[in-house]
């Protein structure tokens, strides 16, 4: 992770503070609600209480009662009224306390977020970001750890973004604010406080003395639509995202592997050129996600490699994920896409 | 000592399920006497900033103005001046001749969908009498009256039907999904009672930036049954959000009866009352008080005094769209023993009775709108029909899905435009 630093130290000579996942968020939500009178939080017991994971602490307090409100439980009421704010003008960051509790919220975000602009011919836009904490590897069981991105990605008219360090979910967070475009932001709760290498009888880290944890306390952007180079490799190309990026990483190093990871940050729109460049090089391809295999946005991502690096292809993809099923409780070990499941695809690709 | 209520094979009742029937099946003879309409004018006008629970017998009872003698009666009447009125009643008979014009156009092939709002004009063309300008307007598919009622343009609204190279919307939705920003109405959506919590949204933030603008937002009574009425009508009152719901109680939902949407034990204007709104319920052909309950609500929510709900309570007189035929599901004679009659007949009379209007100017404005229709169709006809080649450019399908073209989508326009050359050799046409 020393590009990230090198980055820090060029784009922005502001003052840098060692923040995790969560502080970094908050970061952003109080850098845009400062910046930007129209931007507008709210969300189940975001205000006051500042969010059951904290992410906006702090900010009703400086803001005011109608900058960051409480809201009725009511993931569609939340959305809607986030649409309605949107045509005044606002610009609203609503949250849902767990994407596996977003659907209530469908319509209101497939018909009507993501089709506003489409429909009305641009006069009128939903420039929101719907933030929600998601993914497994904490015991959430069934309703506390889906990923369900490949959803949203099947929507035309959504942008869907996730982070995968503090740097990162700041930067992206505050570009989320700013696009004119309704985006999922999805924040793996998994490595809100500390990344996660898949090892999950190791005791947790945090981010504390991690570069990606070194974040500029001013404003500064990352594009959506850019992937990121985690490490260089020439042995295979890993194409991951969220809490699984650091897991492929550990992972490939345990296993001494020359891998390229690609964490792609933004799967809409995405950065096809990143990967069928390291494709190219590499003419292997695993794709890694937490969320169910079959129709996940791994299918998505093999099918194009296969079209668009068919012939530097040197063995079929392979695609680790989340069984079928959805996410129990007790066996969440033996559910998680970890080490195991990664290495043996490893093996199983270096050796075709 | 074993409980009771373990024991099987008791002798207690069975339970039984009630499914809803309408009164009136086809062939039916159809008698109203069962409905509860109230005399004109008596029903109180409670103060505009007066407590919501004081509006609750009028969530109970119908606010009507015009009586049978074509006068207006009691503390709802607006005391409109007679311009106003012509006005209204102009509008009213505009939307009537633009949708039989347009549905005939539908029937002709030269769209594809049309749906008419016959008997519910005074729902919208004189309920945005009652509001400001800029108040945004959240409607459901019928309510081109108060597209009409703040002047837009026939040849846009045709265009739009067309899906025509001149039309707004690129043709990209469905006939009547209509969009305008410039008249502060919201893009229609397909899907039902969206727009409800939208409005309120939009209504939190006018009072959030201090604003003085309102929301008013329309649902038909069937739609009432969505989630989104219950979300809008929480954050609504959670946040006295100054917004105006107006439920167009037409009877019907295609071809289910209010008795669908919960009718048969309580009116939809008393669903205000749990939430702790005001409620009113209107006689939805009567012009006078639906402009009257409007204003209401309006002065209402610019004072800060929250949102209030209207019934409108109306009969849809023709079939739910050009794909229904309401002839399967309900009596004939359900619309001439409909008992508040029609709503552009009463203004018609109201005025005549007035001494400001006649017969004979009726019979000349609906020449003249008639004309005005056929004109602005002919217009519109320039630009081309559905299916008729004249639309526009192929890659404006592939426009506004995100504000600027992601590769995957310009990749997908150079598709769809080699596809046409394909296809269309030779043809100079984007």
């Amino acid at each position: 992770m020393t590009t990230e630093k090198a980055a820090v130290a060029t784009e922005d000579a502001g003052e840098v503070r060692e923040m995790n996942m969560i502080e970094a968020i908050n970061s952003a939500l109080d850098i845009m609600l400062e910046r930007d009178d129209n931007v507008t939080l709210l969300g189940e017991d975001i205000g006051y209480f500042g969010g059951v994971f904290r992410c906006t602490a702090g900010l009703q307090e400086k803001y005011g009662k109608t900058r960051v409100f409480d809201t009725p439980i009511s993931e569609c009421g939340i959305i809607g009224v986030a649409v309605g704010m949107g045509a005044y003008g606002l610009r609203p960051v609503p949250e849902i306390q767990f994407a596996d509790y977003i659907y209530p919220g469908l319509d209101q975000l497939i018909s009507e977020a993501a089709r506003l602009r489409y429909r009305s011919a641009a006069e009128f836009i939903a420039p929101m970001t719907v933030r929600s904490p998601f993914g497994g590897g904490i015991f959430g069981g069934q309703t506390h750890s889906q990923s369900p991105e490949s959803i949203f990605t099947h929507v035309s008219g959504l942008k869907t973004v996730i982070p995968s360090t503090p740097y990162d979910a700041k930067g992206l967070l505050i570009s989320c604010i700013e696009d004119n475009d309704p985006v999922i932001f999805f924040e793996p709760k998994r490595i809100y406080n500390g990344p996660f290498d898949g090892f999950y009888d190791k005791p947790a880290k945090s981010w504390k003395g991690f570069d990606a944890a070194q974040v500029p306390t001013d404003y500064y952007k990352i594009p959506l639509g850019k992937a990121r180079t985690v490490c260089e490799g020439e042995a295979l190309t890993i194409l991951a995202y969220g809490t699984m990026v650091h897991v492929v990483e550990s992972v490939a190093r345990e296993k001494g592997v020359d891998a390229e990871i690609l964490d792609l940050r933004t799967l809409v729109p995405l950065d096809i050129e990143a990967i069928e460049a390291s494709v190219e090089k590499t003419g292997r391809c695993l794709i890694v996600h937490e969320a169910t295999r079959t129709s996940g946005f791994g299918a998505e991502l093999s099918a194009m490699v296969q079209e668009r690096c068919f012939y530097h292809l040197e063995a079929p993809i392979e695609r680790v994920t989340g069984f079928d099923t959805p996410y129990p409780h007790s066996l969440e070990w033996a559910y998680f896409p970890g080490p195991v499941r990664i290495g043996e695809a490893i093996d199983k690709l270096l050796e075709a | 000592m074993a409980d009771k209520r373990d024991e099987k094979g008791t002798n207690r009742p069975k339970l039984a399920l009630h499914v809803p029937e309408p009164k009136y099946r086809p062939g039916d003879k159809v008698d109203y006497s069962h409905l509860d309409i109230p005399e004109p004018g008596k029903q109180p006008r409670p103060d505009e900033a007066c407590a919501a629970k004081e509006t609750y017998p009028l969530c109970d009872d119908l606010i009507r103005v015009l009586g049978d003698d074509n006068k207006a009666h009691g503390p709802w009447d607006p005391r409109l001046d007679a311009d106003t009125l012509r006005q209204m009643l102009r509008e009213m008979a505009l939307v009537r001749a633009f949708d039989n014009r347009m549905y005939r156009a539908q029937r002709q092939g030269k769209t594809s969908f049309y749906m008419k709002c016959t008997g519910e004009e005074a729902t919208s063309v004189c309920a945005t009498h009652a509001l400001a300008s800029d108040d945004m307007i959240f409607p459901s598919y019928r309510q081109q009256g108060c597209l009409i009622a703040r002047g837009y343009e026939l040849t846009e609204m045709i265009n739009q039907i067309y899906s025509n190279k001149a039309d707004k919307l690129k043709g990209r939705q469905l006939p009547i999904m209509y969009c305008s920003k410039r008249l502060n109405f919201f893009s229609i959506s397909g899907n039902l009672a969206t727009q409800l919590p939208q409005a309120t949204g939009f209504a939190m933030a006018s009072a959030s930036k201090g604003d003085s603008r309102i929301a008013a937002t329309w649902v038909g009574e069937g739609s009432t049954a969505e989630g989104d009425f219950h979300s809008a009508l929480t954050f609504a009152t959670v946040y006295n959000a100054p917004v105006i719901f107006n439920v167009i109680n037409n009877q019907w939902a295609i071809s289910s009866f209010s008795g669908f949407a919960g009718s048969e034990r309580a009116t939809f204007a008393a669903r205000a009352i749990g939430y702790g709104m005001a409620g009113l319920r209107v006689d939805g052909n009567d012009p006078l008080a639906v402009f009257a309950a409007e204003r209401w609500a309006a002065d209402r929510a610019r004072a800060n005094g929250g949102p209030t709900l209207i019934e409108h309570f109306t009969y849809r007189a023709e079939g739910h769209s050009t794909s229904d035929d309401p002839s399967a599901y309900r009596s004939a004679e359900e619309r001439d023993e409909w008992p508040l009659g029609d709503p552009v007949m009463r203004l018609a009379r109201h005025l005549i009775e007035l001494g400001e209007w006649s017969d004979e100017q009726q019979e000349e404005m609906d020449a003249e709108l008639d004309t005005k229709v056929r004109t602005a169709m002919k217009e519109a006809e320039k630009n081309g029909i559905l299916g008729h080649g004249l639309h526009h450019p192929f890659h404006t399908m592939f426009e506004d899905v995100f504000e600027e073209l992601p590769w995957h989508l310009e990749e997908q326009a150079e598709q769809a435009i080699r596809e046409r050359k394909i296809k269309f050799p030779g043809d100079p046409a984007e």
